[in-house]
């Protein structure tokens, strides 16, 4: 028998104990414990997610693997496959920000390996409290030095992703990181088959960091989590590089290797588990022939070791000497621990004695799914109320407050940490979607990644709608096809009603969204416990999202091109709830935000067509910050002024900072406004000015509002997060 | 004009040079292990960017015991074109093939970002496609390029690129790229494979490769 507090230490209830015992049929042993203690975590086991998931719509003609392996992967011609992925590591983040996050990084890159795909590009998606705040600062650092330590090194350009800063993540700050990987022919497949067949680990050894990561991962954070810091593991990303080439090397040159498999959270058990689960077999491992980098490690500390840079292959039985000359020339261990076995069993043994067996559908399928109880939060009405509204004098001054916000400001600080350039596909960063080019094709790939939890805090259905509309809207201003999803939801404890009922509401929205802009869900991850003792996080859907731009001529970008140009908005902009500018200027975060789905599916269509048929000069997304900071980061990126002349029933609050959606800028020569005005006639378009050498000027109802010199709005842009971190 | 681009582990700017090479300027290359000694055929030696051995003991450090590297010396004596971009510069100055020493940069970042340099010389190899005092674009990518030498008069006359208007490194005398006394090793902080193609900004980095092309 065990006490609640032993299994408790390794998150475990005494229902889930009783029956696994029962599932058993006997009492685990400690080892055996131990593996079924990572393996139900929420980490691996996904117990409180498995369900609602299920809606997600994951088919179509292009996509090769949706999820359940470790990356989904979409054609993208008769030659190349994509494989993405997107995944979260907050908690270790927390704790050790430079380790959390390079570790993070780390993991991602093999899970796209694992496809058989060389990895080119990372996106991150960060979420901090705010900089006034010194520990914010030192996690924002260390968070952002740790993805460049290991993306850097390893070779893998980090192009794009998001940031905000906002109270709920001060503790429990979010790091989401995404990697894309191209590959010739067929995915491969983290399955093992064939009894008889190797099981080679090949990388890093094996040592005593990170056991019990994944546990770790599923438990709220408390001032004693710093305690855990073991429980986070430290990256080589030197080691990588390596293995990164050598997998690539071998599936390159020898088609002996069956199977292969990331070994992440919960190690060569997960991973062993999981490649046996898959391919309906079973695995004996004989834990004496991991290559160790301590001595006196127990069976329970290699089976359960989180140490990177390792992964495991199912390699045809008599065939391994044929790669492991490859694994050798790059440095790595290439060590056959163990072997494919009929008997759908995980056996584990020491020098020849068996320590620990299981069979693998404990560890699999029979994981427990857990229907969630949910309640909608009873103060929810109440906040999505907005009830009087300051009025404000000076509305350069705030578009100044807001462009200077460290949620709307130039990145630099973060990005030119990166290496955003290496393998030489980069095409345009930092403004909307990221663009990379693809070696010897004609197309060319939009990335990007979106999420706005403040949205999803006040209405997830809505929010969650938006995750993917917006994702897919940012894709559509490059002149890009969105293709496929990939995501990341991070929410609070499950176990909760509220936190359930927003995951599912999320959920939901992002399906209807994704189902009826037809884009797949092909890959992603959640992640739960996102609360310290102060806050919750936001609910907060990251959706990472890949698209296809048909040739360089079909690219579109945001900045104003030349002066005369006119601007014209498509949508209709307005509605306060959620924005920026109600909890940056009044200081409250409220309203509902607001969306209109049908309008979504029109306008996307429409404007995809406008920029591949070469109609538009420039387009750009409204989201953050409402209309006058998309128009402000036009004139900025373009160097031109604007003269804005609108007329209005909306209060000028409303038209310049509500963040309604969907809404787009489009600039156009002035010899197609006809053409223009005909084309987009199924859907709101206004004609809203002129393009300017000049000033940045808008005036509403004939009442000049703003009168802005270029300079200042640069200034205020540029240094919105350096003033902080200098 | 045969090129042939050393890989160390770590290294990983090595298909970005080679794709120049072969895919833009039509020329043939060849990568090289570095536990290879063989250079025979080779015209011009690329030591390209990256992270050799992960950098971990300082850059470029345990790279220089490679075997590859006394070839490349021996190649270097007797006049090979010999080119280190980036973690290539700092393999050269822990071989002694250049002088003076890459410390970390002033602001200890990583810095990776377009920068502004002025031809110091074009009588070189490497630079001949290039007029004096010109000013190009090329990116820099790196944590360790902060030029260094004890007595400044030693290199002076070597000095190939330097940083116009901002200096992002810290770099003495804004040095950005050096060759040796007799002009045919030249190592550089800015990556011109990243900047060889119209579609990837500036097109500045290949008139690099196209003089080497042209010296031969």
């Amino acid at each position: 028998m065990r006490t609640r507090e032993e299994l408790q230490r390794i998150s475990m209830t005494v229902e889930e104990y009783e029956l696994a015992k029962s599932i058993l049929g006997r009492e685990p042993n400690d080892l055996e414990l131990g593996m079924i203690a990572v393996m139900w975590s929420e980490h691996c086991g996904y117990k409180h997610s498995k369900k609602t998931l299920k809606i997600f719509p994951t088919t179509g003609p292009h996509v090769l693997q949706g999820p359940g392996e470790n990356a989904g992967v979409i054609k993208l011609d008769e030659e190349l496959a994509l494989a993405m992925k997107m995944e979260s590591h907050n908690h270790p983040s927390a704790i050790e920000p430079y380790q959390g996050a390079a570790t993070g990084v780390g993991g991602i890159v093999r899970d796209i390996l694992a496809m058989g795909a060389r990895p080119i590009a990372l996106l991150d998606s960060l979420r901090f409290g705010l900089l006034n705040n010194s520990r914010t600062r030192y996690l924002f650092a260390g968070v952002v030095s740790g993805i460049a330590g290991y993306g850097n090194c390893i070779g893998v350009p980090t192009i794009g992703g998001e940031l905000a800063f906002e109270k709920p993540y001060t503790e429990n700050p979010l790091v989401n990181v995404m990697c894309i990987g191209l590959l010739k022919g067929k995915p491969k497949s983290g399955r093992a088959v064939g009894a008889g067949n190797s099981l080679v680990l090949v990388g890093a050894s094996t040592g005593r960091d990170g056991i019990h990561g994944a546990t770790f991962a599923s438990l709220e954070l408390t001032s004693d989590s710093i305690e855990r810091r073991p429980a986070v593991q430290a990256g080589d990303p030197f080691m990588e590089k390596l293995l990164i080439e050598a997998v690539l090397e071998a599936l390159e040159k020898s088609d002996a290797i069956i199977g292969i498999q990331d070994m992440g959270a919960a190690g060569i058990t997960s991973s062993s588990a999981e490649m046996a689960g898959r391919g309906g077999v079973g695995v004996e491992i004989e834990v004496t022939k991991v290559p160790q980098r301590e001595k006196g490690m127990t069976p329970e500390e290699i089976m359960l070791s989180e140490s990177q840079e390792r992964m495991l292959l199912c390699v045809e039985k008599g065939r391994e000497d044929e790669i492991r000359p490859i694994f050798e020339k790059w440095g790595l261990n290439f060590a056959i621990i163990g072997k494919v076995i009929e008997e759908n069993v995980i056996r584990i043994k020491e020098n020849g004695v068996v320590v620990g067996e299981l069979p693998i559908d404990l560890l699999t399928e029979k994981v427990p799914a857990y229907d969630l109880v949910t309640k909608e939060p009873k103060n929810l009405k109440e906040l999505q109320v907005i009830k009087e509204m300051l009025k404000i004098q000076n509305y350069g001054e705030v578009i100044l407050r807001l462009l200077g916000s460290p949620n709307c400001s130039a990145s630099n600080w973060v990005y030119e940490q990166y290496d955003h350039m290496v393998e030489t596909n980069t095409v345009s960063i930092g403004t909307g979607a990221s663009i990379l080019r693809v070696k010897g094709k004609p197309y060319l790939l939009g990335v990007t990644t979106d999420g706005e939890g403040r949205y999803c805090y006040l209405d997830p259905y809505i929010g969650g709608m938006l995750a993917v509309a917006e994702s897919a809207r940012n894709l559509i201003c490059i002149g890009a096809e969105p293709l496929a999803i990939t995501d990341c939801l991070n929410f609070g404890n499950p176990e909760d009603p509220e936190i359930a009922w927003y995951f599912v509401e999320t959920v939901k929205g992002m399906s209807d969204c994704a189902k009826r802009l037809n884009i797949p869900v092909i890959s992603g991850n959640v992640s739960f416990y996102n609360e310290s003792e102060e806050y919750t996080v936001y609910p907060t859907p990251v959706v990472g999202m890949v698209g296809k731009i048909e040739s360089v001529e079909s690219i579109c970008t945001p900045e104003f091109k030349e002066e005369g140009d006119t601007i014209y908005v498509l949508g209709n902009p307005g509605n306060l709830g959620g924005s920026l500018f109600m909890e940056e200027v009044l200081g409250e975060v409220r309203g509902k935000p607001s969306f209109d789905l049908e309008l979504e599916v029109k306008l996307e269509d429409l404007l995809l067509k406008a920029i591949k048929g070469g109609l538009i000069k420039s387009a750009q997304d409204v989201s953050r910050g409402g209309l006058a900071i998309a128009l402000a980061e036009c004139s900025i990126w373009g160097n031109l002024g604007v003269d804005i002349d609108m007329t209005t029933e909306k209060s000028p609050e409303e038209l310049l900072f509500g963040e309604a959606q969907p809404v787009v800028i489009i600039t156009v020569d002035p010899d197609r406004e006809k053409k223009v005005e005909d084309f987009f006639k199924e859907i709101p378009i206004k004609k809203i000015g002129k393009v300017t050498g000049n000033n940045f000027v808008i005036k509403i109802n004939n009442n000049k509002i703003v009168d802005l010199e270029i300079e200042p709005l640069k200034r205020e842009w540029r240094d919105g997060i350096e003033r902080w971190m200098k | 004009m045969n090129f042939g681009i050393v890989v160390f582990p770590g290294t990983n700017c090595d298909r970005d040079c080679y794709y120049v090479i072969e895919d833009i300027l039509n020329q043939p290359v060849r990568f090289i292990w570095h536990k290879e000694n063989n250079l025979k055929g080779i015209d011009c030696v690329v030591l390209p960017g990256g992270f050799s051995y992960g950098d971990y003991l300082r850059s470029g450090a345990i790279a220089r015991f490679s075997p590859i590297m006394s070839s490349v010396k021996e190649f270097a004596d007797r006049g090979g074109l010999v080119i280190g971009i980036c973690n290539g510069f700092q393999i050269l100055t822990e071989a002694e093939l250049l002088p003076g020493a890459l410390g970390r940069n002033k602001g200890l970042r990583f810095i990776c970002k377009y920068v502004n340099l002025i031809i110091e010389r074009n009588d070189t190899p490497f630079t001949s496609e290039f007029k004096k005092g010109e000013i190009v674009r090329m990116p820099i990518a790196h944590n360790e390029g902060n030029y260094y030498i004890d007595d400044l008069s030693k290199v002076e006359k070597q000095i190939v690129l330097k940083y116009y208007g901002e200096n992002p490194n810290g770099s003495l005398a804004n040095i950005a790229g050096i060759v040796n006394e007799k002009g045919n090793v030249f190592g550089l902080m800015p990556h011109p494979e990243r900047c060889s193609e119209k579609i990837l900004g500036s097109e500045d980095g290949l008139r690099i490769f196209k003089s080497i092309v042209r010296s031969l």
